[in-house]
């Protein structure tokens, strides 16, 4: 299936999990929030999420900022 | 007074409160941005010198492809510091609440007090990067109705400074001058009639100067002004020398902090001799 991660388009296995697809991203999920479809997903919940064809993903950190 | 400096402290800090925003507490009345800076080991240091305990970071999207692998939290002792998430380049409301709401969720991962705050910024211009007041105030009153103090980023118009206030901002923000512009506090007479609206009957009501500051005689002039605390980035990411800077910048709301404490005197059009005019030797005969 195709989902859309932080504006790119790209290929994912069918019922991925959200904590598996940060496992193959290397990031650590404690450094990192994720909105699917414009509505976060708390870190308690990334093993039980499972993403679906078309979703738009945003991971984001923190960054310098003022 | 006459003693600050010495190991004790001086008599005026000794009755200073700390600063209150919400639920925090400062001892030090700067907040640090962390942008900017050449290193993420530059920026820990101006931090540290700085003696600020509070710095605000950014939300952005991780870099999937490129990653040096260095992230700004192995830069920062989130036990010495409580994080001040932004919404800066969020051009409307919708924007700066979901940022808002996604820096909540990476400060409860990190177990930082800062999780119950964000400082709201809707911008509404590239260039001069001014706020869009009308959408200020909307997303003002979806993060308060969310449970978040909102430290609101507004201009220095004391009419937007009170809606905010009434739509339960924790603390209006007025800028001084645009963001990294360096001008300073450019309408002090503004930022003096939003502090008498904002404390009117709360006298204890948090107003920052958020933005502009060039150098650390524009953070004294608005300390002394009576402002409680002021937030800066660029006035120290991008001195010549940021280390000296940040120092410069510590002593500078010091100082204000002093001055408005102790009261300054009033102006004269006409000087008033500090010696005594009586007693002086007779004139010289001519």
């Amino acid at each position: 299936m195709r989902i859309v991660l932080n504006g790119e388009p790209r290929d994912a296995a069918d019922n991925l999990l959200l904590s598996e697809l940060l496992v193959s991203l290397q990031l650590d999920s404690s450094r990192v929030a994720v909105e699917v479809n414009e509505k976060i997903v708390p870190r308690a919940r990334h093993a039980t999420h499972s993403l679906k064809e078309g979703d738009r993903l945003e991971v984001v950190t923190f960054v310098g900022g003022g | 007074m006459g003693n600050c400096g010495s190991g004790d402290g001086c008599a005026t800090r000794n009755f200073d409160q700390p600063l209150r925003l919400g639920s925090h507490v400062f001892q030090s009345r700067l907040i640090v941005g962390t942008g900017k800076y050449s290193t993420y080991e530059a920026m820990r240091e101006c931090l540290d010198v700085s003696g600020t305990e509070c710095v605000t970071v950014a939300v952005r999207r991780e870099r999937l492809v490129d990653q040096q692998g260095r992230n700004i939290l192995d830069f920062l002792d989130l036990k010495r510091y409580t994080l001040l998430p932004n919404t800066a380049g969020c051009f409307s409301a919708e924007d700066a609440i979901r940022t808002a709401r996604l820096g909540r969720e990476l400060l409860l991962n990190l177990e930082n007090p800062g999780a119950d705050w964000v400082k709201l910024e809707v911008l509404g211009d590239k260039k001069t990067l001014l706020p869009d007041p009308v959408a200020t105030l909307q997303a003002t009153e979806q993060l308060v109705a969310e449970g978040f103090r909102v430290l609101c980023y507004t201009t220095d118009d004391p009419v937007t400074a009170k809606r905010l206030k009434e739509a339960g901002a924790t603390s209006v923000m007025p800028a001084g001058s645009p963001i990294g512009s360096g001008q300073g506090v450019l309408n002090p007479n503004n930022i003096r009639i939003c502090l008498e609206y904002l404390k009117d009957g709360d006298p204890d009501y948090p107003v920052i100067v958020d933005a502009g500051v060039g150098t650390a005689s524009d953070v004294t002039i608005a300390m002394e002004l009576g402002v409680d605390g002021v937030l800066l980035n660029t006035g120290i990411a991008h001195a010549r020398d940021p280390l000296g800077m940040a120092r410069a910048m510590r002593a500078g709301w010091e100082a204000g902090r002093l001055a408005y404490l102790s009261g300054r005197i009033a102006k004269r059009l006409y000087a008033t001799a500090s010696s005594p005019e009586e007693g002086v030797i007779g004139a010289t005969r001519r």
